[in-house]
Parts: structure tokens; C-alpha cells; sequence
């Protein structure tokens, strides 16, 4: 593997996460993330979209009139959502089920159009391949470890299975109610941007402006 | 390609220019594009939707049997019986009998399987389904099948339990369920919802375990035989005696916040489904054949 390609795969898990750094897709981030179950089949979803409409776009991109080329993206990334919706409720239905509208809501997703638009559009079919692969992992990485937090946090459990034993069936675990509500996704989507960019410096966003005060101790 | 581009194309300069001379952006080739598009995607589409069809009817179908199960106490929601073993659904769905009821004489049907009739879709069936008056349409669902299949489990001292699928018009969705009675087809044992699309966290609560358990007890006739079950505002005042049986608290369930117009719902299809147009005549005649005392 090239050195181009290692890091397009590799620099969107933590250098250019579509989460923590691009701020994208967070809204799916709060929504599936109560347990892992779902979370998992949600981040394969996501995945198998970014890659395929990558690939897709990528190998098509020298015959996409440019007018219409977020139409075609659009066109292709909500055929590949229905297709992926459609087997989820063949061979996954329960999880589906709890999954819901999120699943078809992968068409909105910024990160799918995103990187269909500034990514595949402008490079090989390899390359846009791997891109996917690796931005959809970037986003599993992060639902996968909030969901972790989440349900073990908040209901004791991990994939369903009793890690902490409660307090109500006799154990010493006082399960956090407010883990299953949606505002902990973004207490710990916090705690975590804060992590990284404590870990990697570079990622700290410079001030847009310059406050000045006019009294001047204060200024920065 | 030349022909194609725009007349003016070579007069103009930098980025635009380009653009426009660019054969790809020329219409024939942006018709051609979106129609192959379309075409690709369509059959792809199309064809996995087709596909996968018989697989996706049968989730709907064993989850519509597993609800069943559940709301007549033979099946918790971690997939045990109610003695604690694990049974196949098949296993525990024999041991409930189907039969498929003409709403109007409430007689059973023979020539109709209750395992393959489809009331959803006979209800669209012009030759199956009867059109309800806008009058007595309490439950906003138009029109009906004729016929409609019901469940019951038997047990030594004669009917255990009676199911019978409900519909009604909710807030934005059609709510598909079960509700099931006791022997006496008066106490209501559950209510379950298999299919609904109300606004998630509010209406859509109706499947939420906690709001469902109320239902255990209740009454759904008055003492005039008429139904009288219903989901009010707010919650129900139960302090005057609710276990003498003749208290309002019987006969009602707390409404569920924000959510006036499903409650609403849910009261109207209780009300439709239990009434004459409903399940009356067929209830009428258990009780007069002795099967329900």
C-alpha cells in the first residue's frame, strides 16, 4: 500500500475524523446510540453507503455533467440507502425496527454526500474506495465508543448481555438514567473532542477574531 | 462536439468558458446521463425490493405472531414461555387457535385460512372490504374487511383468552395491534401495537412497556354492555376504591404526555373495534353459544 493510500485510509479514524474534527453526522450520533446492537448495524450501514457511493461516483466522475452532479450523487447514495434499508429489514428486522427512520436518514448524511462531493468526484476509483472505507470507519469508531459508554453506563449491559449487575435485581450498580437520553451523546462526543485535541494539538481551532477589550487586562 | 456547445462559448473566457465547452455539460449529454442514472438505479432498486419481498413478509409475520404470544401472557419479551423455557415460536404459536370471524353475523368463516387471510390487504380488495359510513367511521379508517382473524387459547376451564386485531387512525398513522381479553372478554389482559408511525417520544410511546402494563385489568364494557374503555388527559384518579369494579378508574388509562390526539386515537378504535361494527355481533354470540360467560 502506497503512502497516499495509508493515509486516506488512516487519517479520517483519528487526525480527520468526520465527527470529532468535521463535526459531521452527529445527529445519527445521538440518535442510535442508546445500546450497541443497533449502533453496530448502523455504523455498517453508514460504512458499506460511503464506500459503495464513493466507488460509484469515483468511476463514473469523468461522465457526470457538472449541472447536475449532486443530483447524480444524491441519486446514487438514496439508492444505495433503500438497498441497504431493504436487506436490513430481510435479514436484521428486530434491530432494524429500533433503528427505525435513522437508516433511510443516511441520505442526509453530511459525511456520505460530503465526501462523494469533495472526494470521489476528484480521484481514482481506488483511492475514493478506501476514502469511504476509512471516513466511515472514523464515524463507527466514535458511535461504537459512545454507544459503549452509553449502555454500559446507563443500563448495566453490553449487547444486551448484564455486565454491572443493578441494584434492582440485588447487585451494587445504580444504572445512570440519563446515559439513555439523548443530551449524554453530546456530553460525551464533548469529552472526547476535548481528549483529542489535549492529544493532538493541531486539531485546536484557531479564533476567528480577535476579542478587544477595550479596558485591555483581559485581552487576549 | 463543437455544434453542441453553447453559441456563444468562444467568445467568453476563464472558468465558464470552459465549463460550457465542456461536452459533458452539453443537454443531450445531461438527458442521457440522468435517464441511464435513473434507469440503473431503479432496476437495482426495484430489484432487490423484489428480492427480498418473501424474507421481509416473513419477519412481519412472526413478529405480528410474537406480539400475539406476548399479549396473551405466553411470552415475555426475552423470547421465554411464561414457564421460563425456550420454545420456538412455531411451538408456541400452535398452542393458540385461529379462526376467521364475518364481522356483521359474527359467525366463523371456513372457507377462508386464518393463517394466509390478510385483513390489511383485504381491506383494499373491493370483493373483501365494506365501506364504512363517514358517521360510524369512529376509528377514521374508511373502510374494512368484512372478515377478521381472531386468536384464542383455551385452557381446562374452557376460553382463556380471546384476541382480537384492532385498528385505528392515530395522530399522523394508522396503529395496527391486538388486544386481548380474558375468558370473560370483558378484562382486558394487553394491548399491543405491531405497526405505527405517531411521533417517537410522544405518541409513539403507546409501545412503551410501561404505559402498556396499565392495560392489565381494565374493563372494556360499562355495565350497560356498551365499550366504555378509554385513554383520558392526564392521569387516572384511582383514589376512590378502584378495586370495587364499578369506579371510573376501571374503565380508563392515563393518557401519555403530548400525545392528546393518539390517545384520542387509541380510545376511538377501542370503541370502533368493540362496537356494532366491530367485533359486537361476534362477542354477542360467544355469549349466547356459553363460550364466554
Amino acid at each position: 500500500m502506497t503512502a497516499t493510500s495509508k493515509t486516506v485510509l488512516i487519517d479520517p479514524l483519528v487526525d480527520n475524523n468526520p465527527i470529532t474534527l468535521q463535526m459531521l453526522g452527529i445527529c445519527s450520533a445521538l440518535a442510535v446510540t442508546t445500546s450497541l446492537m443497533p449502533t453496530l448495524l448502523m455504523c455498517l450501514a453508514l460504512t458499506s453507503v460511503c464506500v459503495l457511493s464513493n466507488t460509484a461516483v469515483s468511476s463514473i466522475r469523468h461522465y457526470i455533467p457538472n449541472n447536475i452532479r449532486l443530483i447524480v450523487q444524491m441519486t446514487i447514495i438514496a439508492s444505495l440507502v433503500i438497498i441497504v434499508d431493504q436487506l436490513m429489514r430481510a435479514f436484521a428486522y428486530e434491530t432494524s425496527k429500533q433503528l427505525s427512520v435513522f437508516v433511510g436518514l443516511i441520505i442526509t448524511n453530511c459525511i456520505v454526500l460530503g465526501r462523494a462531493e469533495s472526494f470521489a468526484m476528484h480521484n481514482g476509483v481506488r483511492l475514493s474506495f478506501l476514502d469511504g472505507l476509512g471516513n466511515g470507519l472514523g464515524y463507527s469508531v466514535i458511535l461504537i465508543f459512545i454507544a459503549v459508554s452509553r449502555e454500559l453506563l446507563g443500563a448495566g449491559s453490553l449487547l444486551g448481555v448484564q455486565i454491572l449487575p443493578l441494584t434492582k435485581d440485588s447487585g451494587w450498580y445504580e444504572p445512570n438514567g440519563m446515559m439513555l437520553l439523548p443530551p449524554s451523546a453530546f456530553f460525551i462526543i464533548g469529552l472526547m473532542i476535548w481528549g483529542i485535541r489535549t492529544w493532538k494539538t493541531a486539531q485546536v481551532e484557531q479564533p476567528e477574531f480577535e476579542i478587544h477589550n477595550a479596558v485591555g487586562s483581559e485581552a487576549r | 462536439m463543437q455544434a453542441d456547445s453553447h453559441s456563444n462559448g468562444g467568445t467568453q473566457s476563464g472558468w465558464i468558458a470552459r465549463i460550457r465547452n465542456a461536452p459533458q455539460n452539453s443537454t443531450g449529454n445531461i438527458v442521457m446521463v440522468a435517464v441511464a442514472l435513473s434507469i440503473v438505479c431503479s432496476v437495482l432498486v426495484s430489484g432487490t425490493a423484489v428480492l427480498l419481498r418473501p424474507l421481509q413478509l416473513d419477519n412481519e409475520k412472526q413478529n405480528r405472531q410474537r406480539i400475539i404470544l406476548e399479549v396473551a401472557g405466553l411470552l415475555d419479551n426475552s423470547g421465554q414461555d411464561a414457564s421460563g423455557k425456550e420454545q420456538s415460536l412455531e411451538q408456541l404459536f400452535s398452542q393458540i387457535e385461529a379462526h376467521v370471524v364475518e364481522l356483521a353475523s359474527g359467525e366463523y368463516v371456513d372457507t377462508l385460512d386464518p393463517a394466509t387471510f390478510d385483513a390489511q390487504a383485504a381491506s383494499r380488495d373491493p370483493e373483501l372490504a365494506v365501506e364504512i359510513p363517514a358517521a360510524r367511521d369512529i376509528a377514521n379508517i374508511v373502510q374494512r374487511a368484512k372478515y377478521a382473524t381472531v386468536y384464542m387459547v383455551r385452557g381446562e376451564s374452557g376460553l382463556n383468552t380471546l384476541i382480537l386485531p384492532v385498528y385505528g387512525y392515530g395522530l399522523w398513522s394508522t396503529m395496527y395491534g391486538f388486544l386481548a381479553f380474558e375468558g370473560d372478554a370483558n378484562t382486558i389482559k394487553g394491548l399491543r401495537f405491531y405497526q405505527q408511525a405517531e411521533t417517537p417520544g410522544l405518541g409513539g410511546e403507546v409501545d412503551n412497556p410501561r404505559w402498556r402494563a396499565q392495560w392489565q385489568g381494565k374493563l372494556a364494557f360499562g355495565p350497560d354492555g356498551e365499550p366504555k374503555i378509554e385513554v383520558i388527559r392526564g392521569v387516572v384518579d384511582d383514589r376512590a376504591g378502584a378495586g370495587d369494579g364499578t369506579s371510573a378508574a376501571r374503565y380508563q388509562v392515563d393518557g401519555l404526555a403530548g400525545s392528546t390526539l393518539t390517545g384520542r386515537g387509541v380510545t376511538n378504535l377501542m370503541h370502533y373495534w368493540l362496537g356494532d361494527e366491530g367485533f359486537g355481533p361476534y362477542l354477542t354470540r360467544l355469549k349466547a353459544t356459553g363460550e364466554v360467560q
